[in-house]
């Protein structure tokens, strides 16, 4: 079946009432039950809750053959965690597992193995990349991964469409009863608002940590009385990898420019006033819009009211000038994020569910002024990827892409036109992973488009005298210069779908042809 | 003459021959001109790939309004004359001479392209010239090396090789190259041609780059070389006449060109006296203003 | 153009490629290793044919690394290898077998 984007979604994954995606907010007012765990009461006093090992509480938590286990990414690339559990669990003979995860890295290469030995048969996450994504792109995984944005993710599990038998949570300190903080150890991240769902809605919760501190860790993030067990390892992560000791900021001329123009965008919208919001990616162009937004406040003496999203040092640095009044966390980058979580009395950690859920009362993104994104492609719908590469494998995360984007006032992708040889901006992409309904402005270094739905921020650029084009004149001048790309081959078979952040089916991601050298010999 | 002998050329930006990643759309920056580097920024032994590139980003890559200054190799080298042909043929705009010494150089070089315009079938007369001073023999001799050619758009000093052979190095305010730069100035203007001061290297000191480009233009500089696009607006910026500057140029060229039209010479404009010698300083004023993106007038020169 | 002996032109840059061509007994092999092979690996190998046989060169194995090289620096780094590989490094025929 055609989705509203054009999509042809195949009849047999629209079992179980799910449905083609219907537009941003075609499930507005709907009304659902949201599921409880099954919880086995802790009646009796005890001291500690602490296990010997990994091994111990996958036992007690009575792991089984077929069970879904979930982990979060606050970690990023230094993470321990995945792997160690993973391990043991496959150490004890058991199979069929579906991890759950807020999101997978390169970290986690070791489980494309575990995908082709049956012992991991689903994925459900927001990011797939290295050897995982190659795995699950040729076809290795049993059952098509599920990806889904990091507000859809909490979705997934407030409706009961996720179900997770067991969480396991790394955390920076923890004390024996379960309070965790992302803060207080030796591999601090800041936050742990991925977790916070899990740790309500799983049926066992189990948190590893390598900073065992005394009773009570407050105020804790996971709190005990959600806890089943506690495990105290080495190292929960490598630190370094953790948090940048700090995120250089891009010295490129041609992020520089992209991100000069994206703050001159913003100024030109009636958003830029006293007391607006705004979030940006980690991404090169994406983060150094903050240097240029220092200036224009100032010059116009206005602050911002609130910044959330990934956090690191250019908001910081805004927050301490005085202009962030508010940032809320979600996720930290930088030991300078680190740092002033909790500790600036401004800087608050926030679920994900408050972060960007769109199926529950109200989430922060919908308040956004702005938000400035990144995208791999992006095509003259205005429809964005960023989980496949231009190559068709699986290779990046939609993370909050498609929750801020659907929430802002005003969404800017900024990209280069093209990278290397690959045009960003195209015909067709090869996956959508946000809705050109929630795309607004394109800025590139070729040139800025506006969607045409959205006349009135035309207006306000041209009052402002800074020029636009079309995004189909940008297509053509990216095929102008690269050629046009030959079209992918892929085979029928779905091996991941690309679910909307409301539940409905945005896309799928089809297995990859096998590589072959065309032609041969001349 | 070349029509596009005295364009404007605030910026020129290197960049070597030799990178594909650099020559492929440096126009997105915009600066007046853009120098691909065949001399120092090549290897010894990639002079030929260097040429190759070149010659496809010359006739492939579309740089609209901004032009393609090519450097070529010393003429104490083997490669100047190869690099001569494949400029010419592949339509630079022009050629900068490095380590120009005397105005013999210039008409070497000028022999050479007009052979090579008669070989690749070019309008005669099309690849215009600049002259790199880099010692202080070329320094001194400025104003023949500028009348030597009539392609010869202007000269240039190069900072690196000059303060070596000075026995100096680079000073905030520039003390090391006030008698050169003066000197370079003087017989540019004498010669009625441009000059364009060198590249600042250090690209983490924006405030000292902005002092030396801020004296470049109280000296009556046309424009500066420059190393990264990260430098571009900076000249731009301090190169863009006043408000002022721009009401009173208007006004200049139009009693002018008024008055001319009713066969006036001399006439007075607020009690001073102004003529047609006056015209092409208000028209250069005008073409600034055009460029900064601060007139949007009809008066064109 | 005849291939006397090997030679190598262009670099693993971004945006660059690096080429090698090598005598052979026999026809033109082409071996590709691209970034972007699957939407442009048939595109890259017609330009370096329609190079090669600009330069007529009708025996050669050549072997490309490429790294998201647009068109003209494919055909600049073939042409170099070529010339390089039958030693000429001056007179080349600007605007004629080297051309668009």
């Amino acid at each position: 079946m055609i989705n509203a984007i054009g999509r042809d979604i195949p009849d047999e994954l629209l079992a179980n009432g799910r449905e083609v995606f219907r537009g941003n907010n075609h499930r507005d007012g709907r009304e659902y039950v949201r599921p409880g765990p099954r919880v086995r009461a802790h009646v009796r006093p005890q001291e500690s809750k602490v296990v010997e090992s990994i091994r111990e509480a996958i036992v007690r938590c009575g792991l089984r053959d077929g069970m879904t286990v979930s982990f979060h990414h606050h970690f990023r690339d230094g993470d321990y965690i995945v792997n160690s559990v993973m391990k043991e669990i496959e150490a004890l003979g058991i199979r069929g597992i579906t991890i759950a995860a807020s999101s997978l890295g390169s970290a986690h290469d070791p489980i494309a193995q575990m995908i082709e030995d049956g012992v991991v048969t689903g994925l459900q996450t927001s990011g797939i990349r290295g050897r995982m994504g190659e795995a699950v792109s040729a076809g290795k995984l049993r059952t098509p991964a599920i990806l889904r944005s990091h507000g859809g993710r909490v979705r997934a599990i407030e409706e009961g469409e996720l179900h997770i038998d067991v969480a396991f949570i790394g955390a920076p300190s923890c004390d024996e009863y379960g309070n965790a903080r992302g803060k207080g150890g030796k591999s601090d991240c800041g936050v742990l608002s991925y977790a916070m769902a899990d740790a309500r809605y799983a049926d066992k919760v189990v948190v590893i940590t390598d900073a065992l501190v005394p009773f009570p860790n407050f105020p804790p993030s996971i709190e005990a009385v959600d806890v089943d067990c506690v495990v105290v390892v080495d190292a929960i992560g490598d630190p370094a990898k953790i948090a940048s000791q700090a995120l250089r900021m891009t010295q490129d001329p041609r992020d520089l420019m992209m991100a000069e123009a994206c703050a001159r965008v913003m100024a030109a919208t009636p958003w830029f006033r006293d007391g607006y919001s705004f979030q940006t990616g980690a991404g090169g162009p994406s983060l150094a819009v903050n240097r240029f937004l220092e200036p224009l406040m100032v010059e116009r003496g206005i602050t911002m009211r609130w910044a959330i999203g990934g956090i690191s040092r250019p908001t910081v640095d805004l927050l301490n000038k005085g202009l962030i009044h508010t940032v809320v966390d979600a996720q930290d980058f930088d030991i300078a994020a680190v740092n002033s979580v909790h500790e600036h009395p401004r800087h608050f950690e926030i679920s994900t569910s408050q972060y960007a859920n769109p199926m529950n009362k109200g989430a922060f993104v919908n308040k956004l002024d702005f938000v400035i994104l990144a995208a791999l492609e992006i095509d003259t719908d205005f429809n964005v990827n960023v989980v496949t590469g231009s190559d068709g494998i699986l290779r990046g995360a939609p993370g909050g892409h498609p929750d801020a984007a659907a929430g802002a006032k005003c969404t800017i992708i900024v990209t280069p036109l093209v990278r290397g040889r690959m045009p960003t901006v195209c015909e067709r992409v090869v996956t959508v992973t946000t809705p050109g309904e929630s795309v607004d402005v394109l800025v590139t270094d070729y040139g800025i488009a506006v969607n045409p739905a959205r006349q009135d921020i035309s207006a306000a650029l041209e009052a402002a005298r800074i020029p636009t084009t079309t995004i189909g004149a940008l297509k053509d001048r990216a095929y102008a210069i690269v050629g046009t790309p030959d079209p992918l081959e892929f085979e029928d078979r779905v091996v991941a779908i690309m679910e909307a952040r409301d539940g409905t089916l945005l896309d799928v991601v089809r297995q990859i042809k096998p590589l072959q050298q065309p032609g041969g010999s001349n | 003459m070349n029509a596009k002998k005295n364009r404007l050329r605030r910026t020129m930006m290197f960049l070597s021959a030799q990178r594909p990643s650099l020559m492929k759309d440096a126009y997105i920056y915009r600066p007046d001109s853009v120098m691909f580097d065949l001399e120092d920024a090549v290897a010894e032994n990639q002079k030929d790939s260097a040429r190759f590139s070149l010659y496809h980003t010359l006739r492939a890559v579309d740089y609209g309004a901004v032009e393609r200054v090519v450097r070529i190799n010393g003429l104490d080298t083997p490669h100047w004359r190869e690099d001569v042909r494949v400029c010419v043929a592949g339509g630079a705009d022009a050629i900068r001479i490095a380590k120009c010494e005397c105005a013999q150089d210039v008409r070497t070089v000028e022999a050479a392209v007009e052979e090579a315009e008669r070989e690749f079938g070019r309008t005669p007369g099309e690849t215009l010239l600049m002259g790199a001073l880099e010692s202080p023999r070329g320094v001194l001799n400025a104003l023949e090396i500028c009348t030597a050619s009539e392609r010869l758009f202007g000269i240039a000093i190069s900072g690196g090789d000059f303060r070596k052979c000075m026995q100096t190095a680079y000073r905030p305010g520039g003390i090391e190259m006030l008698a050169a730069r003066g000197h370079i100035l003087l017989a540019a203007r004498a010669a009625g041609v441009q000059c364009f001061d060198t590249v600042f290297t250090d690209l983490d000191d924006m405030e000292g780059f902005r002092a030396e480009v801020l004296q470049n233009k109280e000296m009556g500089f046309d424009g500066k070389s420059i190393i990264s696009p990260r430098q571009i607006r900076v000249v731009h910026e301090i190169f863009a006449p006043t408000e002022k500057e721009i009401r009173q140029a208007e006004r200049i060229v139009r009693a002018i060109r008024e008055n001319a039209d009713k066969g006036v010479g001399v006439f007075t404009l607020d009690g001073k006296m102004l003529d047609i010698a006056f015209l092409p300083g208000a028209e250069r004023t005008l073409a600034l203003a055009r460029a900064s993106g601060l007139y949007e007038g009809e008066l064109q020169p | 153009m005849e291939i006397l002996r090997p030679a190598v032109a262009g670099s693993l840059e971004s945006s660059d490629v690096q080429v090698t061509v090598e005598p052979e007994r026999e026809g033109i092999s082409i071996d590709i290793s691209s970034s972007v092979m699957r939407q442009y690996g048939r595109q890259i190998r017609n330009v370096v044919a329609e190079t090669l046989e600009r330069l007529e060169v009708r025996s050669a194995r050549v072997t490309l690394v490429d790294k998201g090289a647009l068109d003209c620096t494919i055909r600049a780094r073939v042409e170099c290898a070529v010339f390089r590989s039958s030693g000429r490094t001056e007179g080349i025929p600007w605007g004629g077998a080297v051309r668009e």
